[in-house]
């Protein structure tokens, strides 16, 4: 039975990754996901692994990529800037095609911006998380739980693709605590036989083949990185088809759709239920997965019933809505409830964004 | 008899030098002819003066020379 | 009958002739690597962690396992590497820009920490790849593409001598300052690397050794003018030694 326990965001999801067989961690201190390195810290030595804490961002997430291209399951995390920073090795860890878990707890932006939550990293984490164009699939929980299941799934998605791994999160799901039910750790055999499946990790050729971990794996990498960025863009459009995670709630009978992701899908979600009871007739579009975007959903829409679409986020400007106005290319009116800089978003906002809709 | 003998792989030679400024009996030497890139490789031009102290060999940067000794 | 007393080591490709200018001592630091590695019996065991710059060029040359990091990154990239695979032989092979400029903090913490692998560090005073520009260990006075009135302390500050400046951590176990210049000095070098492997083998923790090297291209000199360059004017700023064996 999964061990039930009222843990804090950050060390759940730290937990959530050694049990999933994490044995890497490095990372550096920026609030609000200080909680995440110290709880490695403690943790690490007594499964076995290693916890390292760089002399900067740019160091841990290269100390990251070395453990992945020992063939380790390996995570680093941190916030906004401290994300900026490792974005080259990010995009190396890509380019190399390396399986690593990254998580980002947003806060407010740009520059130093503020310790609060944001969502203000959205174009980062879903267009450019680094050079070259390469894509991540960006995992968003909006509760602990869905914190603690998308890590273990970031680490089987990493390993499934041989390729980096987001989880976009914000600094309330970081701090605020909650009841969550652990997934049963690995055993330890079976950590063994995913690091053995690796067999391109380079720790020495023993009599057999040369192993390389590169971005491109030759000097010729006109050839070679043009091959791989062929590849790469094969299995990204694969992700568009198979990879989509969405939750539409109450959408059947809906004339208005609110749209939200991560912590503000959860706020968004009270809302809907909110104005359900004022004879609203709302309903909820929240992504669990921002890349690949999930089109498919927002083009289904009835666009001859709904009166228009909420975004609700915690950006401004916007950034999440401009992905759901493509998509819906002006079939129906659009209405905004955003914060910025570490302001919280506010449920009465969706709300009244939501009546104004039925009004006009 | 020459106590040692040389042989160089022509093709990794770039013609640097170094194993003929360093060679103690001057054996070594270049011609007009070149490898594939164009560079005029080391020869040896006296190769009865080899004594096989192989420090051609180590000086040489590209690991083009392989040297046999006079077994005691 | 003449039995063979030098050939080429293993843990190169076969046939293969490095990417390096001709006169170049890249190679000759990369052919004592393999030598060292050779008489360890280590080529099948090693894992070396390339920077970015010249030195890249080993990859057609070394048929050793290897890992590419980032301009600046390999110390950081070794260090959790070497963690998470400690049985691996691990090197990094850098030249000054990738050690000494961009990476000088991933250095200064990895030796500090006394991460347990090697560094291979080459410093020809100059950017080669790049077309010559300023490094941290161009001496004063000289002429790069970004120094073209020459190096001034005053505007560019003085070489850094890496040997030192790591000599003043604890941690660190073996530290040394070489050169392939000439061939005491290569015998000596190719020692220099096995100690500091051995070091490594021996878990005594950070091993760095440096070499003294050249770049005739962007120093616009012949490979004989190089040497002698080094003999008569680098050593005197970077002189050669020993500087911790634990």
């Amino acid at each position: 039975m999964a061990d039930r326990v009222f843990m804090k965001g950050s060390e759940a999801i730290a937990e959530a990754a050694v049990r999933a067989g994490c044995r890497f961690f490095a990372g550096y201190p920026i609030t609000p996901q200080n909680e995440v390195p110290e709880y490695f810290a403690r943790r690490m030595p007594q499964v076995g692994g290693v916890f390292l804490q760089g002399e900067s961002e740019v160091a841990s997430a290269n100390m990251t990529y070395g453990a992945a291209a020992a063939g380790v399951r390996a995570m680093t995390s941190s916030s906004s800037c401290g994300i900026s920073l490792k974005s080259e090795a990010i995009s190396w860890m890509a380019g190399a095609r390396l399986p690593v878990v990254i998580a980002n707890f947003q806060r407010g932006g740009p520059g130093i911006g503020t310790i609060q939550p944001s969502q203000q990293d959205y174009f980062q984490a879903t267009k450019a998380s680094g050079n070259g164009g390469f894509e991540m699939l960006v995992l968003s929980p909006s509760t602990l739980q869905e914190a603690v299941d998308m890590t273990a799934e970031a680490f089987e998605l990493a390993d499934r693709y041989s390729n980096p791994v987001l989880l976009l999160l914000d600094g309330f799901t970081g701090t605020m605590m909650e009841p969550v039910s652990l997934p049963e750790p690995l055993s330890e055999e079976r950590i063994a036989a995913i690091r053995a499946s690796k067999t391109w990790a380079a720790t020495g050729k023993r009599g057999g083949a040369q192993h390389k971990v590169m971005c491109g794996p030759g000097l010729d990498t006109r050839l070679s990185q043009q091959a791989m960025n062929r590849e790469a863009a094969a299995m990204y459009a694969k992700w568009r088809e198979e990879e989509c995670d969405c939750e539409e709630f109450m959408l059947e009978d809906a004339e208005v759709v609110v749209t939200a992701y991560g912590i503000s899908g959860r706020i968004a979600k009270s809302a809907v239920k909110l104005l359900r009871a004022e004879g609203i007739r709302a309903g909820l579009i929240r992504p669990r997965r921002v890349h690949p975007f999930p089109a498919k959903v927002y083009d289904s829409l009835d666009f001859s019933r709904i009166r228009g679409i909420v975004c609700a986020e915690m950006s401004i400007p916007a950034q999440f809505a401009t992905d759901v106005e493509a998509v819906v290319h002006g079939r129906t009116a659009f209405a905004y409830a955003l914060s910025s800089g570490g302001d919280i978003l506010d449920r009465s906002e969706i709300m009244e964004a939501a009546r104004g809709l039925m009004r006009d | 008899m020459a106590k040692g003998r040389v042989e160089i792989y022509t093709e990794a030679c770039k013609s640097c030098r170094y194993c003929i400024i360093t060679c103690p009996k001057k054996v070594l030497g270049t011609t007009e002819a070149v490898n594939s890139k164009g560079y005029q490789y080391a020869v040896p031009l006296h190769p009865e003066d080899c004594i096989g102290c192989a420090m051609c060999a180590q000086i040489c940067p590209d690991a083009a020379i392989t040297v046999y000794r006079e077994a005691k | 009958m003449m039995e063979k007393v030098y050939s080429r080591p293993s843990g190169i490709f076969e046939g293969a002739v490095t990417g390096f200018c001709p006169g170049c001592l890249h190679s000759s630091v990369s052919k004592i690597v393999c030598e060292a590695l050779d008489e360890l019996n280590m080529v099948d065991n090693a894992c070396y962690i390339q920077g970015v710059g010249c030195g890249g060029l080993v990859v057609t040359y070394f048929d050793i396992d290897t890992v590419s990091a980032p301009h600046g990154r390999a110390c950081a990239v070794a260090s959790s590497f070497k963690r998470c695979s400690p049985e691996t032989l691990v090197f990094t092979y850098q030249g000054d820009g990738d050690l000494a400029a961009i990476g000088l903090a991933e250095t200064m913490s990895a030796a500090n920490r006394g991460e347990n692998f090697t560094v291979i560090f080459v410093n020809n005073g100059i950017y080669g790849m790049t077309g010559g520009q300023l490094a941290p260990t161009t001496l004063l006075g000289t002429k790069t593409t970004t120094t073209p009135y020459g190096r001034d302390i005053r505007e560019h500050g003085a070489p850094l001598h890496m040997c030192e400046i790591l000599n003043q951590l604890e941690a660190p176990a073996y530290i040394a300052r070489v050169t392939c210049a000439d061939v005491p000095n290569v015998r000596k070098a190719k020692e220099a690397v096995k100690k500091a492997f051995r070091c490594q083998i021996e878990g005594k923790g950070f091993s760095f050794v440096e070499f003294v090297s050249n770049c005739p291209t962007n120093w616009g000199m012949s490979p004989a003018e190089s040497l002698d360059y080094i003999h008569n004017t680098v050593l005197k700023e970077f002189p050669l030694g020993e500087f911790r064996a634990k």
